[in-house]
């Protein structure tokens, strides 16, 4: 076993990461040692990058310990890079966190500097310089090329970076050009941010912190309306909306709602808003408020201007839409739902339930073979179909009785069997074959049965299974 | 000739409001003489109501027991297909309903005589919620008919909740159906309220179930319409209620778990013998 980490109190009595945990305790007995979660690192690390998410909505992870922030055109916002920095440190050792930071013109200079040289800022141009005295280490490349560049006798970025290229190439591959390159600030490369920046994205910053909910709700449609202008330039709607609560102490709380076609109506995804506003709610840790409100609208579609039907049919139309959407934020998105056929003729495959909100009305084409028998199929069917007995006459006719949740049917009508075979392309050769009877008992209820295998020709005892109900 | 006059009107009254500047809103409901009222299809039925049942109202329907739920569904979903034909239904339905009588079917609403892919199916864990879902569906006007299946005798189902439900029905003209079960008949600011239960069909050709049957109740009309019983059948072809005829040499629709019927009062003959 070995240390993963050490505090500031541990390095000062001379451990060091990967150190055994044996030698440590050696020099320092009273040490105390907690196993290492690496999962709860990287939620801690995943974390501090949603409250990073204030600053730009360009955030990297830089496992195990880093973030990488890209605040072209953010830090006016904070006035200036100095001012950002100081913001950002400042929030860092408020949360309890030792943190150190480097602004450099490329994401690897910086995080060079962070880990290894004097953190701060460095001037336009100045990366290469900046690194020069940076040991070979910094360059993020595995301790072997590492170890060989140091025996010889090439110690810092520096030494390094002054020698012909093509020479590096030959001896340690392509890779480590590069990656010089792009650390000097030669070369830059784009970052790949953590959550996907959405075409349209609007903020709002609070002077204080604000914790009542109107006022969120009321700063919301704000936003809101501003988000609709910029999409209305574009010509464009939204489906989906964002919206990330940054409370002061860290937490981001993110409310998304959905709607079924574009929109930019802004009081209609208020009003969605509101139905999912009590999730900003933390009974156990209530927090100091909120002081930056963003709405990203992360999907977007062309918002051509409606036609007017002269009948008023588009208007309904629209108004079930929104009753959908109304009902999406309120119950959630797999609890509203529309039938939708299927290729198949298994019945239970034959069609799914899918969210409305995906699906527009009229999606149902076929009403299934021969609808207008009376007990064609059952109002409502059982997924799973569930196991019952059954007493025949003969054995490959339809039941005369059959006990099911602990009663006993008796069959006075009869119709079937409906054969269904199996679908080999999908379940296999030996799928048994579905022998389907509608049954109605003496009190007028019905019943969708099968029997599962052709008697005698697929199975010697064949099971019988309930299917549906008919009204 | 009466027809072709009532559609210029129509036509004329579109005009006169689309030159007012309105558009008119599609209904999605049945047309209707203006009373609001819309004919089952069985004769004896609408005779009895009056013409028919209300549109823009909260209807409740109880299923007798249990095991006549599939029955009291059928018949609520008959109604449905009655009041608007076309317009978008919600059904809102809780969760464990699923479990106990099986899933919704669109192949099966299909045989019903109603179309599917105008079905909006909303699952709610409780009754609270089936009622807020209830409440907001019935106050868009675009929707043709809300169905709430409701389990029991929730609290939050009390004279102020129906009230409520039956106002937005009226405000917005949808019609709301409510089916019950496992539960007792008790006040509720329902215009009607009504008891099902499932009947054996009458045997089509061939001896095979003929369609479905029911033998319904009228328990409790606002207009003071006295209860009867009645019973029909759904004539999904021509969507419908008809009434049923018990026919001779035919199986009578004998409850077999029942020890024995009731025993009939000797009627009063109302003609006096003459003599």
């Amino acid at each position: 076993m070995r240390l993963a980490a050490v505090d500031p109190m541990a390095r000062e009595l001379g451990l060091v990461p990967g150190q055994k945990l044996a030698d440590a305790r050696a020099c320092v007995p009273q040490l105390a040692a907690i196993d290492h979660d690496p999962v709860a690192d990287q939620n801690l690390l995943e974390r501090l990058a949603d409250a990073a998410d204030r600053y730009t909505p360009l955030v990297a992870l830089n496992a195990p310990d880093g973030l990488t922030l890209d605040v072209t055109g953010c830090a006016h916002l904070f006035g200036g890079e100095a001012a950002l920095c100081r913001d950002l440190l400042e929030r860092m050792r408020g949360a309890g966190f030792t943190a150190r930071a480097a602004l450099a013109g490329t994401p690897e200079a910086a995080a060079a500097l962070a880990r290894h040289g004097r953190p701060g800022i460095v001037p336009p141009g100045g990366e290469a310089e900046a690194v020069a005295r940076l040991p070979v280490g910094a360059l993020g490349i595995d301790a072997s090329t590492a170890l060989a560049l140091t025996r010889a006798g090439l110690k810092t970025i520096g030494d390094l970076a002054s020698r012909p290229s093509d020479l590096l190439v030959a001896r340690f591959g392509a890779g480590l050009a590069t990656r010089l390159r792009r650390v000097c600030g030669h070369e830059d490369a784009r970052l790949t941010p953590r959550r996907a920046v959405a075409a349209c994205m609007v903020e709002r910053r609070f002077a204080e912190p604000v914790a009542r909910r109107e006022d969120l709700t009321g700063a919301l449609s704000l936003v809101l309306g501003k988000a609709a202008a910029s999409l209305e330039q574009r010509g464009e709607g939204g489906r989906l909306f964002e919206a990330s609560f940054f409370r002061t102490d860290g937490v981001v709380r993110r409310i998304a709602v959905e709607t079924g076609e574009a929109t930019r109506d802004t009081a209609a995804v208020s009003r969605l808003f509101t139905e999912r506003m009590h999730l900003l709610d933390d009974p156990t840790d209530p927090g100091f408020g909120f002081d930056l409100l963003r709405l990203a609208v992360p999907r977007t579609e062309v918002l051509a201007a409606r036609q007017v039907l002269i009948d008023g049919r588009g208007e309904a139309e629209r108004e079930t839409t929104a009753l959908v959407d109304h009902l999406v934020a309120r119950f959630g998105r797999s609890n509203v739902l529309r039938f939708l056929d299927r290729p198949s003729h298994i019945p239970e495959r034959a069609e799914v339930m899918v969210p409305a909100i995906a699906v527009g009305g009229g999606s149902y084409r076929s009403a299934g073979p021969a609808a207008a028998r009376p007990l064609a199929r059952p109002l409502q069917l059982f997924d799973p179909p569930q196991p019952i007995e059954t007493l025949a006459e003969v054995p490959d006719g339809p039941p005369a009785s059959f006990h099911w949740r602990r009663t006993t049917f008796q069959i006075i009508r009869a119709e079937g069997p409906e054969r269904i075979a199996g679908e080999w392309w999908r379940d296999g050769e030996d799928m048994l074959t579905r022998d389907y009877y509608g049954l109605e008992d003496r009190e007028g209820r019905r019943f969708w049965v099968f029997r599962q295998g052709l008697y005698g020709r697929e199975t010697a005892s064949p099971r019988w299974f309930i299917h549906g109900l008919f009204a | 000739m009466t027809a072709r006059r009532d559609t210029l009107a129509a036509l004329k009254g579109t005009l006169a409001r689309l030159e007012r500047g309105g558009m008119p809103p599609a209904s999605p409901h049945a047309p209707s003489d203006g009373s609001g009222l819309v004919p089952l299809g069985a004769a004896g039925l609408d005779a009895a109501l009056g013409g028919g049942i209300a549109r823009a109202a909260l209807h409740e329907v109880h299923a007798e027991a249990p095991v006549h739920v599939p029955a009291a569904t059928g018949f609520t979903l008959g109604l449905a297909r009655r009041v608007a034909p076309a317009g978008p239904l919600v059904w809102v339905r809780q969760r464990f309903l699923d479990q106990e009588f099986g899933r919704p079917y669109g192949r099966g609403l299909a045989a019903l005589g109603l179309d599917p892919g105008a079905v909006v199916m909303v699952r709610v864990r409780d009754a609270e919620d089936a009622l807020r879902a209830t409440l907001d569906a019935a106050r868009c006007g675009a929707v043709g008919t809300v169905v709430a299946d409701i389990w029991g005798a929730p609290k939050i189902l009390d004279l102020t909740a129906s009230r409520r439900l039956s106002l937005a029905a009226a405000e917005s003209g949808v019609t709301v159906l409510m089916t019950r079960a496992g539960a007792e008949p008790e006040p509720s600011a329902a215009l009607s309220r009504w008891r099902v239960r499932g009947l054996a069909s009458e045997a089509a050709e061939g001896g095979m179930p003929g369609r479905p049957a029911f033998s319904v109740t009228l328990l409790r009309h606002r207009a003071g319409i006295p209860p009867r019983d009645w019973s029909m059948e759904w004539d999904r072809e021509h969507g419908r209620f008809r009434e049923r005829t018990a026919l001779p040499g035919r199986l009578a629709p004998l409850p077999a778990e029942r020890t024995a019927a009731p025993p009939v009062e000797p009627q009063s003959i109302p003609f006096r013998r003459a003599g």
